[in-house]
């Protein structure tokens, strides 16, 4: 098989503070090959934004330190890339769209100055084709009267008709990979799905990858091709979305997955993880979620468990399940 | 029809709540329209029971929770409180009614006193409620704390030193601490992670059953609300679309917006993918809305007669109430 179009490896990143260090992400490795959509998923302060951004090459240095791992993106390290060649890079094939359409588009400048300018970075042209372009951006993703809607400011447009225009801008380069962090969390469900739908559709026309960050495990089971769930700065598992979500095998998933209310557990008390996320300044020692794990053995406390195999690329770091197949974590 | 006994009667009953703000422009602030904010809301909540009131950003859910309290005057309509009117009741009336009728936020970031240890945050309900002794009310607090969950030694500790989810418990326990019978829950869940909101989740649930509270429950989460909740009610721009006991909403929904919006949330099941056609469009802006029915600019099925006239409800079967002519015509 042909080598993947971004490989994260082994990525650490750790903010330093007067005190103390807080290791946001622990050696974390992932994969997005040609035409996928990978789902991180993670609950707050897992580590799933740091590690996007880290990609990017725009998390602030210092605070943030990257002390180990590569990040290929088509089989170049972005880590250890020349800031002039990573910005030809950056929004051209590699782009992203952030979860605020209310703060990521400037207040002051028009949708088509804007527009304008992301295809501009990298594709300098002629005045006329630089306005058929961006008009046929806009209509890529569904805005209509989309040459009036260039002379349209931000404040004018709704959340979800800003979130296409983020979308569109990302789109400007025509781009091998977005990575799209919580775009729907601020949109109501109804603008939720016209927004997965319109990248559906533009994942079928232009093949493009997409590498989708949320918390919400019911976007994630529409969308996602293959998944990693986060906890605390690690990879907790990773597979497809038939094996996490049908055959869950670290506690912490099955945990999560048993938490989700609907109207079908209703009656049901719905299962409990006790306690909270740790601080990433503080985590415990070897498995970080073991202060919460119903099935936390002695050996959890001592480093980091490995990841267990399951096949077919299913991997789950937790020993306990990996010794025992059939045992009830969540009683 | 016999007369109710006293246990069976409705802790709230809402008729025809109307909220307008006026939105003032210009230099005289003149008066250039009103934000149709709750425009005719009809309510009922049964004792001990969860009434969820779903909706999307901005169709009003908030404010109708902020009326029923009588933390803004309503314009028009009536608030029954356990069968009284209390719609005209000023804010020394109201002051006696307040240790029945609390409220939790959505934010338990910005709805505790950053200054006050959680402790003194409980007990100052406590105080306004004449609990004069302060031994008396430091046991009620360490009482309250673990009633939520919490170490009761924790109750000299400021909100900043815990977690989100540990502060929405502070504002359970705070909103607790009088006793109360009505409890407005707005989007206590929304701003939690997956875990901790089942935690919380949980403990409404354990708590309602242990003290008999009844819950207006607010939220655009269908997936929290239909597990909680008894009875339904589907808000859109300031009117009620459909109300129904649960059970029938989900599973015989009538109005267009309803089906749109539990057709909209994506279901955790990667074996369950809809190619979901959406709703087009976007919720319209309640200012100055159309007149007619307030689907009428995203309804698949809309005709010339839901934009000329008021839409009245239809019985679709027991409690359960359609504002729509359409689907009852077949």
């Amino acid at each position: 098989m042909s080598e993947p179009l971004l490989s994260v490896q082994d990525l650490h990143v750790h903010f330093r503070g007067r005190r103390n260090v807080a290791r946001a992400v622990e050696g974390v490795s992932y994969e997005v090959r040609e035409g996928e959509t990978v789902c991180i998923v993670g609950e707050s302060g897992c580590g799933k934004t740091v590690s996007a951004l880290s990609i990017l090459g725009i998390l602030p240095v210092p605070p943030a330190e990257i002390p180990e791992g590569r990040i290929l993106f088509q089989g170049k390290d972005l880590l250890r890339m020349d800031p002039e060649t990573l910005r030809g890079i950056r929004g051209n094939r590699l782009s992203m769209v952030f979860q605020e359409p209310m703060t990521s588009l400037n207040p002051v400048f028009k949708i088509g100055d804007q527009l304008r300018e992301a295809v501009l970075a990298h594709r300098p042209m002629e005045e006329k084709a630089l306005e058929e372009r961006c008009v046929s951006l806009l209509r890529d993703v569904g805005i209509s009267s989309s040459a009036e809607r260039l002379q349209d400011y931000p404040h004018q447009l709704s959340g979800g008709q800003r979130q296409r225009v983020m979308i569109a801008m990302a789109l400007a380069c025509d781009p091998a990979l977005v990575i799209a962090d919580e775009p729907t969390t601020a949109l109501d469900v109804t603008i939720q799905v016209q927004i997965l739908n319109l990248f559906r559709d533009l994942q079928r026309e232009k093949g493009l990858s997409l590498l989708y960050i949320t918390h919400d495990l019911g976007v994630v089971a529409q969308i996602a091709d293959r998944i990693y769930v986060m906890y605390a700065g690690i990879i907790a598992e990773q597979g497809t979305a038939r094996q996490i979500f049908h055959e869950p095998r670290h506690p912490y998933t099955m945990g999560l997955l048993a938490s989700l209310p609907s109207r079908m557990r209703r009656g049901a008390s719905l299962h409990n993880v006790p306690g909270a996320v740790p601080d990433p300044a503080q985590k415990p020692p070897g498995c970080p979620f073991h202060p919460r794990c119903p099935a936390a053995e002695a050996s959890c406390t001592r480093g980091l468990p490995g990841l267990c195999d399951w096949g077919e690329d299913h991997l789950a770091r937790c020993p306990v399940t990996c010794a025992d197949p059939d045992k009830e974590v969540w009683p | 029809m016999s007369p109710q006994s006293a246990s069976s009667e409705p802790v709230l009953q809402v008729e025809g709540l109307v909220k307008h703000f006026p939105v003032q422009r210009g230099f005289f602030q003149r008066t250039v329209g009103h934000v149709k904010a709750v425009d005719g809301v009809d309510l009922l909540l049964e004792p001990g029971k969860t009434l969820g009131l779903v909706g999307e950003s901005g169709c009003g859910k908030s404010t109708v929770g902020r009326l029923v309290l009588k933390l803004l005057e309503p314009d028009r309509g009536r608030i029954l409180y356990r069968g009284g009117d209390i719609t005209g009741y000023d804010r020394s009336a109201m002051a006696a009614l307040r240790r029945e009728m609390q409220i939790i936020f959505q934010d338990p970031f910005g709805s505790l006193n950053p200054r006050m240890t959680v402790g003194q945050a409980i007990e100052e309900g406590l105080r306004a409620l004449g609990m004069k002794r302060r031994p008396a009310r430091t046991d009620r607090v360490r009482e309250l704390l673990r009633l939520v969950g919490i170490d009761p030694s924790a109750s000299d500790r400021y909100p900043h030193e815990f977690s989100g989810g540990q502060r929405q418990r502070v504002g359970v326990a705070r909103a607790l601490s009088v006793e109360p019978t009505l409890v407005v829950c707005d989007e206590p869940v929304s701003s939690l992670d997956v875990s901790i909101q089942a935690q919380i989740i949980n403990l409404l649930e354990d708590l309602q059953a242990r003290m008999a509270l009844s819950y207006l429950f607010i939220s655009h989460d269908l997936n929290v609300v239909g597990y909680i909740s008894d009875a339904v009610a589907v808000m859109y721009l300031g009117h009620i679309m459909e109300t129904a006991p649960a059970d029938a909403l989900f599973d015989d929904p009538r109005h267009p917006y309803t089906r749109a919006l539990l057709a909209a949330v994506p279901v955790p099941d990667p074996d369950q993918r809809a190619e979901r056609k959406p709703l087009g469009g976007d919720v319209p802006s309640p200012f100055n809305p159309p007149p007619g029915c307030k689907f009428q600019g995203r309804c698949p099925l809309v005709e010339d007669r839901c934009r000329e006239q008021e839409i009245a409800f239809y019985e679709a079967g027991p409690g359960h109430r359609v504002r729509c002519w359409k689907v009852m015509n077949g």
